[in-house]
């Protein structure tokens, strides 16, 4: 394990500029990775607040009784889907369009009878915001016989859905094609550092090391390349980040960065990276000598 | 410790095999010459013998191991029962002369411990002692084909191939080098020498295989051929 360590620094020190390079090119090509990462998690995030707006409302027959509508609600706040339950009534509804419909005010002011029902407002759990799961909720509500009329915002809900397919779709297939580069960029670069230490292998051989024990320090070491790049990704995405910020004040303002297991992610596909490029690189040399 | 039998090398690329219909028995504590013009085969016929090339056909044993049939992963554990050296020395430029025999056995997984006196033993043993801390650029040449015995020593082998040990190595150098290994072959090391230098063949009065076009056209010990 020493000497592992011990040929894997050597390495490192020996081809310090070489090492600097591998680094580098795995440093921006996670770099490139982790800025399209951020773009993916602020969509998500956007698309998420967006989707916290998605809201079943049933509103229902007036004269409904209120036993009848606080026994409905338990078993309304009981479906699977839902978050909580919100009873409006008709005055709530009245002060509300008053209150957001500033224009129409003098219009409600003036009613003689309140043209608005009462209703029920259920919000759903994150994982449920979809048109699927809302048009679930909205078909069992309608079955309540006191329940009038269902909204749930179909169209957009809808378009929702697919905006969301379509970001995970994009996200994937740009994601894996960058993640494919960096692989043969890094695989690139280390084939280099194997190249020139090409005499110090076939001395190896020539004593009689074995291929797991050649190849072990290279394993580190590109291990090592991809932890660093990583970090180094991570900088500069976080640099990135305060820069859009500082020069677009308001709308960068609500942009975020990596959390922990994203940051985790980043690293581990570096070091990834640095080993799966080494295993193939020195693969394919110690297979031609 | 070494036996040839109808063996042929053939290159996918080469018109002609580089060893043609190979036949001869190296037994315990010889030393044998090698010689023969560049191309003769010399250098295929070494690679045969440590596993760096396998033959197209016929047999190659050495020290027990069929070269033909080996594995992959069985290519180290005979490369550790031989001892190789070349004539460009092949060290490693940023490590001591120490440095580079202990990574032959460090890298065969010998215990840390008794590296330095095993290392020391066999520097003193080739006429370096008290070089050890010295780098290649430091060493003339005659000194650096010593270290590199001196590596192909270290793990004890039973046999030591050396192609062209001599080649770099102006005259006193090469005697040097030549009576290091005739001392190593009378500690009973077999010892199997590649070399044109026939100068030096004439004079040592040992076993020589001559080769011309991939065959071995005069056996100095008939008697051993014809046996085989």
């Amino acid at each position: 394990m020493n000497l592992l360590v011990r040929e894997a620094l050597v390495s490192f020190r020996r081809t310090r500029t070489l090492s600097a390079l591998s680094v580098t090119t795995i440093a921006f090509a996670l770099f490139v990775t982790g800025l399209f990462g951020l773009v993916l998690v602020n969509l998500h995030r956007a698309l998420e607040e967006v989707a916290e707006r998605v809201q079943v409302v049933a509103f229902l027959k007036r004269d409904t009784p209120s036993q009848t509508i606080s026994a409905a609600m338990s078993d309304i706040a009981a479906f699977p889907e839902v978050l909580n339950v919100q009873y409006v009534s008709e005055e709530e509804a009245l002060q509300r369009a008053q209150r957001e419909l500033a224009e129409f005010q003098s219009v409600y002011r003036d009613l003689e009878t309140n043209p608005l029902p009462p209703s029920i407002e259920l919000s759903l759990r994150p994982e449920d915001r979809d048109a699927r799961h809302a048009a679930d909720v909205a078909d069992r509500l309608r079955g309540f016989d006191f329940v009038d009329d269902v909204r749930y915002g179909q169209d957009w809900v809808q378009r929702l859905d697919s905006l969301r397919n379509i970001a995970g779709l994009v996200g994937l297939a740009i994601g894996a094609a960058f993640a494919l580069v960096s692989i043969v960029i890094t695989g690139v670069t280390i084939r280099i550092t194997v190249l020139q230490r090409a005499r110090e292998i076939s001395i190896m051989r020539l004593v009689g090391a074995t291929d797991w024990f050649i190849r072990g320090p290279f394993l580190l070491e590109g291990a090592i390349k991809g932890l660093l790049g990583g970090v180094l990704a991570v900088l500069l995405c976080a640099g990135v980040l305060v820069a859009f910020k500082a020069q677009h004040i308001g709308l960068g303002i609500g942009l975020a960065f990596f959390g922990a297991g994203e940051v985790a992610l980043l690293l581990a596909f570096g070091v990834l990276l640095g080993f799966t490029g080494s295993l193939i690189s020195v693969g394919r040399h110690l297979r031609r000598v | 410790m070494i036996r040839f039998t109808k063996v042929t090398k053939a290159y996918p690329t080469g018109v002609d095999p580089a060893v043609k219909d190979v036949t001869f028995h190296i037994g315990r504590g010889e030393f044998v010459f090698l010689t023969g013009h560049s191309g003769a085969g010399k250098t295929t016929v070494l690679k045969l013998m440590f596993a760096e090339e396998r033959p197209t056909s016929g047999d190659v044993r050495v020290s027990g191991f069929a070269i033909g049939a080996l594995g992959r992963d069985e290519v180290p554990r005979l490369r550790r029962r031989l001892g190789v050296v070349f004539q460009d020395f092949r060290l490693l430029d940023d490590r001591t002369a120490a440095e580079n025999v202990a990574f032959a056995l460090e890298v065969t997984g010998a215990r840390p411990e008794g590296i330095p006196r095993r290392v020391a033993r066999v520097l003193d043993q080739v006429g370096l002692g008290g070089r050890g801390e010295a780098f290649p650029r430091e060493l003339s040449g005659g000194e650096q084909q010593r270290v590199a015995i001196a590596r192909a020593l270290v793990n004890d082998p039973p046999v030591l191939l050396a192609d062209e040990p001599t080649g770099n190595l102006d005259e006193r150098a090469t005697r040097g080098v030549f009576q290091l290994l005739c001392d190593i072959n009378a500690a009973g090391t077999v010892v199997v020498m590649a070399t044109h230098d026939l100068d030096l063949v004439r004079h040592a009065g040992k076993r020589t295989l001559e080769m011309r076009d991939g065959t071995v056209v005069f056996d100095s010990s008939a008697d051993a051929t014809e046996s085989w």
